[in-house]
């Protein structure tokens, strides 16, 4: 500060920053990439531990029996479920009444508002069952969850045997200090959602639920388990929920904590921790793994049905598992026994879970990134605007004052510059035109879509997808030179006013974003390298995945993909609430059309 | 405290012991009577678990209200007998509970208390300064019953207006000699218990309170104990009064946990003891069994078998039970010991599932909504009856820190607006008192009645945080009084085993019966800072204020002006070399 009240000093630290302008910004950006990409290098990372004291040093004991019996059931419900075509409501009423539970359902239907092709649904109707085991003298306030989907077809049977086995163990313990809920819920989000909002009666999503008979009081934790065959080979741990939230970290090092007590494998992201850090494949191992839950959480949407109980404040993680070819093999019995000791541990606690992190990156599942870490990255992205900004402030104000300099104060480079000497209204125009662009892209594509289909041979889903694109690409070929009608001939300073305008709209957007879902801002980063359209960004995004995920696609399928993401999009949108679409359409694409625009000033 | 209520109760129990009545002194004055009674009720509930209600009531004919002061305590305990005329209490109501009652399950139960403690008291119309006196009270109280009953402070008392009235005799009806408390987040345990039975004539040597043992009654899934004093009349005129010292202690045992997932009951099974003897103090020691749903034993066997049986309508509800006097030797057979047997005949079904009842009156609440800065509390009433309706008291207590926006309060039945025809509503005072709602509603038959309204969680002062406040805050039940037209009333067409001439109208005086449902307490969490937080905003705002400020400051006030650039050396030499010649400067 000292430095900014010596005028000459200022002067000479202006000059060289503008001077040095693209250098720094240079610099800038690579140390931004290098510090990103040197968070998943293990030396610079810390161990996940156990914060949480009620839940660390405790001892537990597991001793669940009944695996075979767990899934024996579970192979009835398949039978049932297969016999009623859906959710065999009345067998699990019964079964879960048989079990001790108090048992409950709940209907719900939804009108979504275009087919979701990929999961083949429009109209959807369900029901949920949930049953309450009562903790003994306790008094209703506390709860956990347990839920199961029931998914069409052969999917999730053992998840459902699982949680029933639990269910009449877990009835016969003593220990019980919080109300367990099992949860069967159809229609896996979409039934998910319906239970949530009764649950909490609120309504959010315009969905239709009949409200809940019985609670168990405010949700401490939730686990969702996804189980498709009787072995498992290992267990993997999925965190990102809705608009990239993610439950607290003791949740995931309770889970990692117990698979090594018993000994099962597990993974995050599918991939399995790997001590060969010092070497090159160690390494890019661990960056794979961070890049997947980078690109999951900026999907803003829930990669599992934990995914809708974090906007309720309430920890939730899936577990699913996964049979491959490995040869060691793990039994329901010891799956059942590792969720027992997670449950007993969260019964435990006396708190919600607050002790550890609610915003890291995990390269592995026993390493962690925090937001402290994390955040330098993003400030040395962020700088690069900023720099670029007081670049294109001291452009602006200095050349009237350049030739005065003599008998001016040196004040004057820093006192008001002549913003308004463009006209506000050639900087108003480009901007007003942006963004009602952003809003018929968000609201066009859904409202449309009978028109579209009335007049195109496409079906509604490809209405709406190809109507957002059309809009997208629409938005690009718009006269973005109107002001031009209205002030007259596009100045030079006009030009360097809309870039100072939009450089700054995107730094103010970015840091925003960063405080909301810190993975989203580097596929907006895109935006800072040039001209980098947001729609090839989401196209690169897609298949950048597919590579991680090693299921690699060509340009054909791929691009199959990146139309049925858009359509997800929006029906995440419409039905969870999730913000990336009204984010992206609202904010970001105008913010984009202005660097578009800049483009094509003169 | 503990020892001194042990000498007390000590000082109480053993002349008795040592075997003189006290009718049998002549020449002292004559001493009070006083009168020890004891009762077990067992009733197997529905869902297969099993419940255990002993009452214990000791009446003494002694005048706590007059002017001279007792001092010969026999069997009413010295402790509480003491407190009584000390603090001028006419009516004195705790409760400890551990659990909810599960009403959807277990039907009503005998005595119905919220979760965690309840304490109200009734002051004679002589105390002058209520507060003060409460205050106290419930520090003593606190003592002798090893609970945090000190905790309730102004912040968590209220003087509800109708919902409590006195369940002695007298005629005082001014509320403001009642103060009412729950402590929703009081644990209870055997520290609880301890005193608890200290009280009794008998401790826990003889009698039904051998069956008192605390592994036993903390295994279950209920546990409830209290105690009730009230003026009672002593004679059918009523001229005098006599103190009544009701002890009750409430236990539900599980069928799958205490059970093993057999429906087989046994007094061994749920107590680990048997009966020998009853309590030789007891005027009348008596052990019923609810054998109502088993007029012919086809549902369950009772051994040993007792031929007394006895009627009562309980709850609205006519019910059968079979006696055991444990004041006759009879009673426990050849063994010496009564273990009570209840083996249930189906053998292979022995787990019935479930279902749930539909009791005439139920309630449930929940916090609605989600976030941390607002919220709304839903409180649903369910009339089961049929074709009547009628009015229930609601009395709700919220602490200040949920703000109610008592514009929001809405009560809706079967869709349709449902107007209190009364409302008592004190509105809170920041750390100072809580929120009191009490409304007189009407339930329409057949319904759900939902009682909403908003709230606006209040940020505390980093103080008034508790040690774990992340957990939440406790907000205690509410409270549902209510007129519940009884069962008895209901079946005008059954003619079972009564004359055709007592069943033609339906009004009878046991038409309708008093009934209080508490719902279940809130948890809430209101919004908690980080409390390793205030290190770093002290950190941050020093150097903010340090640095930041400080430069700006200096840059703001600061006057900048040209300063000429001091002339270099060789230029000054030059001048005072110039200066002497008398030439110009340079």
């Amino acid at each position: 500060m000292g430095l900014l009240s010596d005028p000459n000093r200022r002067r000479a630290l202006i000059g060289m920053l503008t001077r040095l302008n693209a250098p720094i910004c240079m610099i800038c950006y690579m140390a931004g990439v290098a510090w990103f990409m040197g968070l998943a290098f293990e030396p610079f990372t810390l161990r996940t531990y156990m914060s949480e004291n009620a839940m660390g040093s405790t001892m537990v004991e597991e001793r669940f029996p009944a695996g075979e019996r767990a899934l024996a059931t579970g192979r009835e419900f398949a039978a049932h479920k297969k016999k009623t075509g859906g959710m065999p409501v009345d067998w699990l009423v019964r079964t879960m009444q048989a079990r001790g539970l108090e048992v409950y359902t709940q209907r719900f239907s939804r009108k979504l508002p275009f087919p979701d092709e990929d999961k083949e649904r429009y109209m959807v109707k369900g029901t949920n069952v949930y049953g309450i085991l009562r903790a003994p003298r306790a008094p209703r306030t506390e709860a956990l969850v347990l839920s199961a989907p029931c998914s069409p077809g052969n999917e999730n049977n053992q998840a459902v045997g699982i949680l029933l086995g639990l269910a009449q163990y877990f009835r016969s313990q003593i220990y019980w200090a919080k109300d367990i809920i099992f949860l069967v819920n159809e229609h896996d989000l979409i039934g998910m959602q319906a239970w949530l909002e009764g649950y909490h009666h609120t309504n959010t999503t315009g969905m239709d639920w009949s409200p809940l008979q019985g609670r168990g009081g405010s949700i401490q934790a939730a686990l969702s388990l996804e189980l498709s065959s009787d072995v498992v080979t290992s267990l993997d741990l999925v965190l990102e929920g809705l608009n990239g939230q993610l439950p607290n970290l003791d949740l995931a090092n309770l889970f990692y904590a117990f698979c090594q007590k018993i000994g099962v494998l597990c993974t995050t992201q599918g991939k399995l921790p790997r001590n060969d850090w010092d070497t090159t494949s160690g390494y890019s191992h661990a960056v794979q793994t961070m890049m997947l839950m980078v690109l999951k959480q900026a999907s803003s949407r829930p990669w599992g049905d934990h995914g809708l109980f974090l906007r309720y404040h309430i920890e939730a993680a899936s577990i699913k598992g996964v049979n491959s070819f490995r040869p060691y093999k793990t039994d329901a019995t010891t799956v059942g026994r590792l969720l027992e000791g997670m449950y007993r541990k969260l019964n435990n606690l006396l708190e919600r879970l607050h002790q550890s992190y609610f915003f890291y990156l995990m390269p592995s599942l026993t390493r962690f990134v925090s937001i402290g870490y994390y955040m330098p990255a993003f400030g040395l992205l962020a700088l690069i605007l900023l720099l670029r900004a007081l670049d294109l402030w001291v452009q602006l104000s200095s050349p009237p004052t350049r030739t005065t300099e003599d008998a001016c104060p040196p004040l004057c480079p820093l006192s008001a510059p002549q913003p308004a000497s463009p006209g506000v209204l050639s900087i108003l125009t480009p901007l007003v035109i942006s963004h009602l662009t952003g809003v018929a892209l968000y609201t066009l594509p859904v409202l449309s879509q009978e028109l579209a289909v009335e007049h195109f041979p496409v079906s509604e889903t490809e209405a709406v997808v190809l109507t957002a694109i059309a809009i997208y690409t629409a938005g690009l070929a718009l006269p973005h030179n109107t002001h031009r009608l209205l002030a007259g001939e596009g100045t030079e300073q006009g030009w360097k006013v809309l870039k100072l305008v939009a450089v700054l709209y995107l730094a103010v957007l970015l840091g925003c974003t960063a405080l909301i879902n810190f993975s989203l801002v580097f596929p907006e980063r895109g935006l800072l390298v040039g001209v980098n359209d947001p729609g090839l960004t989401l196209l690169f995004a897609v298949f950048f995945f597919q590579e991680l995920q090693e299921t690699p696609v060509t340009l054909q399928e791929g691009w199959m993909l990146y139309l049925s993401v858009i359509s997800q999009g929006i029906l995440d949108h419409a039905l969870y609430g999730s913000l990336l679409y009204p984010l992206a359409a609202l904010l970001v694409y105008p913010c984009w059309l202005l660097f578009w625009n800049i483009l094509f000033w003169k | 405290m503990i020892a001194i209520t042990q000498r007390h109760v000590h000082d109480a129990a053993v002349p008795p012991l040592a075997g003189d009545p006290p009718a049998a002194d002549p020449p002292s004055p004559p001493p009070s009577k006083d009168d020890f009674q004891e009762e077990l009720v067992i009733r197997p509930l529905h869902s297969g678990d099993i419940y255990a209600s002993f009452q214990f009531r000791t009446v003494w004919d002694a005048d706590f209200m007059g002017d001279q002061k007792v001092s010969h305590y026999r069997l009413f305990p010295k402790s509480l007998g003491q407190v009584i005329t000390k603090f001028s209490v006419r009516e004195l109501h705790i409760s400890f509970t551990q659990g909810y009652w599960r009403t959807m399950q277990w039907g009503q139960p005998y005595l119905p208390s919220p979760p965690g403690a309840e304490l109200w008291v009734w002051f004679q119309d002589t105390v002058t300064d209520v507060d003060g006196t409460w205050k106290e009270l419930t520090n003593v109280l606190s003592g002798i019953f090893c609970a945090s009953l000190n905790f309730i402070d102004s912040t968590n008392t209220v003087q509800p207006s109708a919902s409590f009235k006195p369940l002695g005799i007298g005629n005082v009806t001014d509320h403001s000699f009642l103060r009412y408390a729950t402590l929703p987040r009081e644990i209870v345990c055997t520290e609880n218990l301890t005193p608890w039975k200290k009280l009794l004539p008998c401790g826990s040597k003889a009698g039904l309170s051998v069956l008192l043992k605390s592994e036993k009654l903390f295994h279950s899934t209920f546990h409830s104990q209290a105690v009730h004093v009230r003026p009672v009349c002593q004679d059918p005129q009523c001229r005098t009064t006599s103190m009544e010292l009701r002890q009750t202690l409430n236990v539900v045992f599980d069928l799958h946990t205490s059970g093993q997932g057999k429906r087989e009951w046994s007094l061994f099974k749920m107590f680990s003891r048997t009966l020998t003897e009853a309590c030789p103090l007891a005027s009348s020691s008596k052990v019923y069994v609810d054998v109502t749903d088993n007029p012919q034993g086809e549902q369950f066997e009772l051994s040993p078998a007792t031929p007394l049986l006895t009627q009562a309508v309980v709850l609205g509800d006519r019910r059968t039970y079979s006696v055991y006097d444990l004041t006759q030797q009879a009673s426990f057979g050849s063994s010496r010991s009564l273990n009570m047997l209840l083996r249930w005949k189906n053998s292979h079904n022995n787990v019935v599932p479930p279902v749930m009842l539909r009791p005439l009156l139920h309630s449930e609440r929940y916090v609605a909504g989600y976030g941390l800065q607002a919220g709304e509390i839903h409180t649903l009433i369910y009339n089961h009856h049929p074709y009547r309706a009628f009015p229930v008291l609601l009395l709700s207590a919220v602490p200040w820190y949920l703000r109610l926006y008592i514009h929001t309060l809405t009560v809706s039945s079967k869709g349709k607006d449902n107007r209190p025809s009364y409302i008592h509503y004190q509105p809170s005072k920041d750390r100072e008192r809580p929120h009191l709602l009490e409304m007189l509603l009407q339930l329409p038959p057949n319904s759900v009645t939902e009682v909403t309204v908003e709230f606006e969680r209040a940020l505390l002062k980093w103080t008034e945080y508790t040690p774990d406040p992340n957990h939440g805050f406790y907000v205690g039940s509410s409270v549902i009084s209510a007129l519940v037209p009884s069962v008895v009333a209901m079946d005008t067409n059954s003619t079972l085993d009564r004359p055709l001439f007592s069943s033609f109208f339906p009004c009878k005086e046991e038409a309708s019966y008093f009934m209080r449902v508490y719902t279940e307490p809130l948890l809430v969490n209101l919004p908690t800072p980080d409390f390793s937080m205030p290190y770093n905003v002290i950190c941050l705002t020093c150097t903010v204020v340090a640095v930041g400020y400080g430069s700006l400051y200096n840059l703001l006030t600061r006057t900048f002006q040209v300063d000429e650039p001091s002339p270099g050396l060789a230029k000054r030499i030059a001048n005072v070399i110039r200066r002497f010649r008398g030439v110009p400067l340079l």
